[in-house]
């Protein structure tokens, strides 16, 4: 055993039920009171590692030393008893609880039989003062903003007295604003003793604050270094095993007529809260609007409205200059609306359904594919096969299950039936959310190369690389209002993106205009 | 149409109404408890089936009532255990573990009746006994009060306590804190390791208590025999009144009173010349329309959103 | 279905009924003071005369319809625990059909067994209507309308068809041209069991074969994917539901046009209920339907020779059927045998991406 480790796990293997092995033979060691970032794309394994340190999976093969001793995690209450912490990537937070009810959760101060709701609250207070974690304990989790969902998580781990904390993509759903916020509080609980393990794929992030860095690639440990000692660069080539470069080739664009146009779109929550504000653009064909913005200012509402499975409360939409307010989903797409949900696994497949059920789901009732009657089960099988075949997707058969894929091939399923569709629009929303490097360079391909065969796309994402790579003209949503608009998607630098998305500028209404027309 | 009325208004249909409302309140109770821990409980009919026969059983062999209900309440909990532990650790889908609970008991309790008493369909052979009724002092000297909420048997006062008791567990205490994290968001408690499987076996465990009083109810307060399915949907209504009062005790409560004043109406309206079989489908048409009402309801008030943002542009 | 999982599946169904039969026999050898002869009546009575093997697969014709009926409601991801009030609201239906109308043989039948369908629809569309539409959840609903169906129809038998000469409360006997024959004396397996054969081949090629079966398979196994793709959801849900309750119908007519030939049911007949147990053993799958009713069948008939012919009450059967459920639905009973083959298989391949 290393000098000074805190935490050894040693030949950590996990398998999935559905067979993925997510977890190969990995060791991975932390020292006391060192920010250790454990980085690596989407699917590397990660949180699985963490999960298994945590008690939420129980690993095939591996062991854990903790402190120097063994430790056989089996469950949470083990790891928390042992002063490991871990604060979930999806907050776990129960919404109609208050702020302290979730935070004394299982270690409820109690007076008899009661459980002391004074006692409790003052406890949090004390807490949040002395690490400088301002929330408000008697508000209930559902009214409170992101930020303070994650400075309750934080405090949960250290009321039960977490020395090891693991944060899972803690930024990911933060503004930079609340992210500088949180690394402020995650240097002053470093300075009061803790160790913490920051897992992230966001470099600049990685450097700025951690002390070590472990990457991981495919399911194995791929390296540890000294964060000061390498570049971002570096660390980037370890966790792909090559160079990638973000850069889409791209022709330029030739736009053509309005395919979709948007005309003051408005949505409210059933108090009254505008999630859509009066939203205008339209999207013309050969071209790709993209829509930046950090997640939760009204992108998914616009989605889900523009394809059907969500009401609009005002306002109007129109493809190719027909009105379709509030259509169902089938109707938009007859009129040739193509949809990549954000989340594959709620909206894009059915895992239990095979490959080419799932290719076949928006264009089973066309007449290629059924007839009077009976389905027209060859052409079906044969359609399957081709697109299986030109969209790369890694099966045995179009017939296998989709749930037996991997994250990019399933989402390589989705995008095969979106754009075999003939669409006039397609709306990518996340496209490339969670897949493996492969499956993006094929996705951003495809989505240029059917944008430039004069189909109208909107992309909406929040990785600000791929939106501002790929889009001719962009748009910046805040608050549920396009607040900017550039023509030139090339011409707009990250940072003034940034002051747009976090709500600190916006532009005037004539600068918008020109850019929404 | 009069006399119905003066019916329904007399002391006498008050105090049936509260009678038949004792077994599908602790019915809608047992449903709340497991449903706040997220499961829902469809198995109340075959618990309580079980603890009404065995309470008819055991009272009979030991000659105490007492002793009755408390087998038959330790019984209801095991076999609620039972079902949970399909659910709960072998990943037996809730609902058709409550199916399989129902078979089980419905085909058991006569199984074990014939073989305590050689009777297949009703218990009258086993000299089993009856739970007793209390007068309430004071109270029962108002009048009209006093005789609807006096005399009952000393489970309907069980029951009315019960709702007091589960609201209390539920919302002051810090186990009713753990079941309800359990119930909302199972992740959320499993993080700060409570274990999930114990809340749900815990109030499962508890939903079956409040189904074994139910069942003894029926069994030895209500009549004095076991027969054959004798709980008749009781289980199934106290789950629609669950839904009803929006699974909370005192909505329950509520929800559990307008069922047996159904029951009751049709038991009361048997005496009149309306066919028999109308009068019985009350109580669950009452349930289907009660429940869609809510659910659209429900439904209109998710649409809310919707007249406000009206107005707004306008 | 993968061919691993396929076997897998098959293999763990039957050593659950096997621990189920066990339990079965530990119990009989518990309260019976003639064990051995109830186990031979229970295990080989239904074979052992030409009119019990008759007896059951008379008893396995319902059982087919309601096993078909639950299966197509639970591939479109309801809840459907109706089928035992459509199915017998079926048998008035079809009976009243019988009796109102004066048809040529073949034609009586046909509109009779049409009948049953239509009332079999109704009682099942109602609680489809109300998901549908306000979103009220339909486990609940379905549940309620059996009782109240099951009042509907004694009150139309016993107010309007009811035989005043007969001693029981039953309906007047049927004319003959509305019976489904009986073919195999001296049993009574009558035509009903081609209808039933005729509804499996139906409800395999509807599901597996139009766009109608597919589209309720995809909003059975995701419904926001299928509202997604295009399909109506709520249109599937009211339409499985009607041929659910439909073919439950059957199920009732079955019996009574080819077995009593008048209605004389008093109780719920809990073929409802048996059509849930089928649909866990077949997978939800028409083809494994008929296999799986004639096994419960030929439970059942065991479980009345042995009550008829030893001092063990049929019901303990219940308690082997809900044993049954509770094994088969389990996902993690015999699930780690199986994980350890595939843990080996992954790494085997390596990272299955």
């Amino acid at each position: 055993m290393s000098m000074g480790s805190l935490l050894e796990m040693k030949g950590i293997t996990k398998v999935y039920p559905n067979g993925v092995l997510a977890n190969d033979g990995v060791d991975f060691s932390v020292r006391k009171g060192e920010i250790h970032a454990l980085v690596g794309e989407n699917g590397a394994g990660k949180t699985t590692l963490m999960r298994v340190l945590f008690g939420l999976e129980t690993p095939d093969e591996g062991e854990i030393y903790y402190k120097g001793s063994q430790l056989q995690i089996s469950s949470p209450l083990q790891a928390i008893r042992s002063g490991i912490g871990m604060v979930h990537q999806h907050f776990m937070l129960a919404p109609s609880l208050t702020v302290t009810e979730n935070i004394v959760l299982g270690v409820e101060p109690r007076k008899g039989l009661r459980f002391d709701w004074d006692q409790a609250v003052s406890k949090v207070k004390e807490l949040a003062e002395r690490y400088n974690l301002h929330v408000d304990p008697r508000a209930q989790i559902r009214d409170i903003p992101i930020g303070m969902r994650q400075k309750v998580e934080i405090l949960k781990a250290l009321l039960r007295g977490a020395e090891l904390l693991v944060l899972d993509e803690p930024t990911a759903v933060l503004t930079p604003q609340e992210t500088e916020e949180l690394f402020a509080s995650l240097m002053e609980l470093k300075k009061q003793g803790h160790t913490m393990v920051f897992i992230s794929h966001k470099l600049g992030e990685v450097k700025q604050i951690t002390d070590r860095i472990s990457v991981m690639r495919g399911g194995r440990m791929v390296g540890v270094r000294n964060t000061a000692e390498v570049s971002e660069a570096d660390i980037s080539r370890l966790m792909v095993g090559r160079d990638v470069l973000l850069r889409v080739n791209k022709p330029p664009a030739k736009p053509g007529k309005k395919v979709l146009e948007v005309e003051s779109l408005s949505l409210f929550t059933p108090e009254g809260k505008a999630l859509l504000d009066g939203v205008s653009f339209s999207v013309r064909e050969g071209e790709i609007l993209g829509i930046a913005g950090v997640e939760g200012n009204g992108q998914s509402e616009l989605v889900e409205i523009l394809t059907g499975l969500r009401q609009a409360h005002g306002g109007s939409l129109r493809i190719e200059g027909q009105l379709c307010t509030n259509a169902a989903p089938g109707q938009l797409r007859r009129l040739g609306v193509s949809h990549i949900p954000e989340d594959r696994m709620l909206h894009g497949v059915a895992v239990d359904a095979a490959i080419q059920e799932n290719l076949m789901a928006d264009r089973i009732s066309k007449p290629d594919y059924s007839g009077k009657v009976f389905l027209r089960t060859k052409d079906i099988e044969s359609t399957a096969k081709s697109l299986v075949q030109e969209f790369n997707i890694v099966a045995r058969s179009p017939r296998t299950p989709v749930k037996m894929l991997s994250g990019g091939n399933i989402q390589k399923v989705v995008v095969a039936r979106e754009f075999s569709s003939n669409p006039k629009l397609v709306i990518a929303n996340q496209p490339t959310r969670g897949v493996d490097v492969g499956a993006i360079e094929f996705i951003h391909r495809k989505l240029v190369e059917i944008c430039r065969s004069g189909v109208a796309v909107l992309l909406i994402s929040a990785d600000l690389n791929e939106v501002m790579s790929l889009s001719d003209r962009l748009l910046v949503f805040y608050g549920g209002r396009v607040v900017a608009g550039f023509s030139n998607a090339d011409a707009v630098s990250e940072e003034e993106l940034g002051l747009y998305m976090l709500g600190i500028k916006a532009q005037e209404s004539a600068q918008l205009k020109e850019a929404l027309a | 149409m009069g006399s119905t009325l003066k019916g329904i208004f007399s002391v006498g249909f008050g105090y049936s109404m509260l009678r038949v409302t004792t077994p599908i309140l602790f019915a809608a109770l047992g449903a709340v408890v497991s449903e706040k821990a997220g499961a829902v409980n469809i198995g109340l009919e075959g618990l309580m089936l079980i603890s009404g026969v065995t309470g008819v059983i055991v009272s009979a062999w030991t000659q105490s009532a007492w002793l009755g209900l408390l087998a038959g309440l330790v019984l209801a909990v095991l076999f609620a255990l039972f079902m949970g532990y399909f659910h709960i650790k072998l990943g037996t889908d809730m609902v058709l573990a409550g199916i399989a609970m129902n078979v089980i008991a419905s085909g058991g309790t006569v199984f074990a009746l014939f073989v305590a008493s050689g009777d297949r369909g009703i218990s009258s052979s086993l000299a089993s006994k009856v739970l007793p009724t209390v007068e309430l002092p004071l109270i029962n000297k108002i009048p009209v009060i006093g005789p609807i909420l006096s005399g009952h048997n000393v489970l309907t006062y069980f029951a009315l306590l019960a709702v007091v008791g589960v609201w209390y567990f539920l919302y002051r205490t810090p186990l009713g804190l753990r079941l309800r994290a359990v119930g909302e968001s199972p992740d959320s408690a499993d993080s700060v390791g409570i274990s999930v499987s114990k809340m749900r076996f815990l109030a499962l465990g508890i939903s079956g208590f409040l189904a074994g009083f139910g069942g003894c109810h029926l069994s030895m307060g209500y009549v004095s025999w076991f027969s054959r399915d004798m709980t008749a949907g009781r289980g199934f209504i106290g789950l629609a009144a669950s839904a009803l009062g929006g699974v909370h005790p005192i909505g329950t409560a509520i929800a559990s009173l307008f069922f047996g004043f159904a029951d009751a109406l049709s038991n009361y309206m048997q005496s009149l010349s309306i066919p028999s079989e109308f009068v019985q489908m009350i109580p669950y048409l009452a349930t289907v329309a009660a429940l869609g009402v809510f659910a659209r309801r429900q439904m209109s008030r998710e649409r809310k959103g919707k007249k406000q943002a009206g107005r707004e542009v306008a | 279905m993968i061919r691993r999982d396929l076997v897998f599946e098959i293999g763990r169904t039957l050593i659950a009924i096997a621990l189920a039969l066990l339990l079965g026999f530990v119990i009989v050898l518990l309260v019976s003071e003639e064990p051995f002869n109830a186990f031979i009546n229970f295990v080989a009575g239904p074979l052992t005369t030409t009119r019990r093997i008759g007896n059951w697969i008379e008893a396995t014709i319902p059982l087919i319809f309601t096993g078909l009926a639950v299966c197509i409601a639970f591939q479109a991801g309801q809840f459907n625990i109706g089928a035992e009030g459509q199915l017998f609201f079926g048998a008035v239906t079809a009976t009243i059909v019988a009796l109102t109308f004066q048809l040529p043989m073949y034609l009586h039948v046909l509109v009779a067994l049409l009948g049953a369908m239509v009332g079999g629809a109704i009682a099942g569309a109602i609680p489809g209507i109300m998901k549908a539409r306000w979103g009220a959840n339909e486990l609940v609903s379905s549940l309620m309308l059996n009782y109240v169906f099951y009042r509907l129809g004694l009150y139309l038998i016993n107010y309007h068809y009811r035989d005043s000469s007969a001693g029981a409360m039953v309906s007047y006997r049927l004319p003959e041209t509305s019976w489904l024959q009986q073919f195999w004396p001296p049993t009574r397996v009558h035509w009903g069991l081609w209808v039933a054969l005729a509804a499996i081949l139906f409800s395999y090629l509807f599901l597996y074969r139009t766009r109608w079966g597919y589209a309720l398979r995809m909003t059975g196994l995701n419904k926001d994917f299928a509202a997604y793709a295009g399909i109506s959801v709520s249109a599937v849900i009211i339409y499985s539901q009607v041929i659910s309750g439909a073919i439950a119908g059957l199920a009732g007519a079955a019996d009574v046009l080819g077995l009593y030939r008048r209605f004389q049911w008093q109780q719920l007949p809990g073929y409802g209920f048996d059509g849930i147990i089928i649909a866990i053993l077949a997978r939800n799958h028409p083809l494994g339907v008929p296999i799986a009713a004639l096994f419960l069948a030929y439970v059942r008939s065991g479980a009345s020779i042995m009550s008829r012919m030893s001092d063990v009450s049929a019901e303990m059967v219940a308690i082997i059927q809900g044993i049954m459920i509770l094994l088969v639905t389990a996902q993690a009973f015999l699930a780690k045998w199986r994980h350890r083959s595939v843990v080996r298989e992954a790494k085997k391949h390596g990272l299955n991406a």
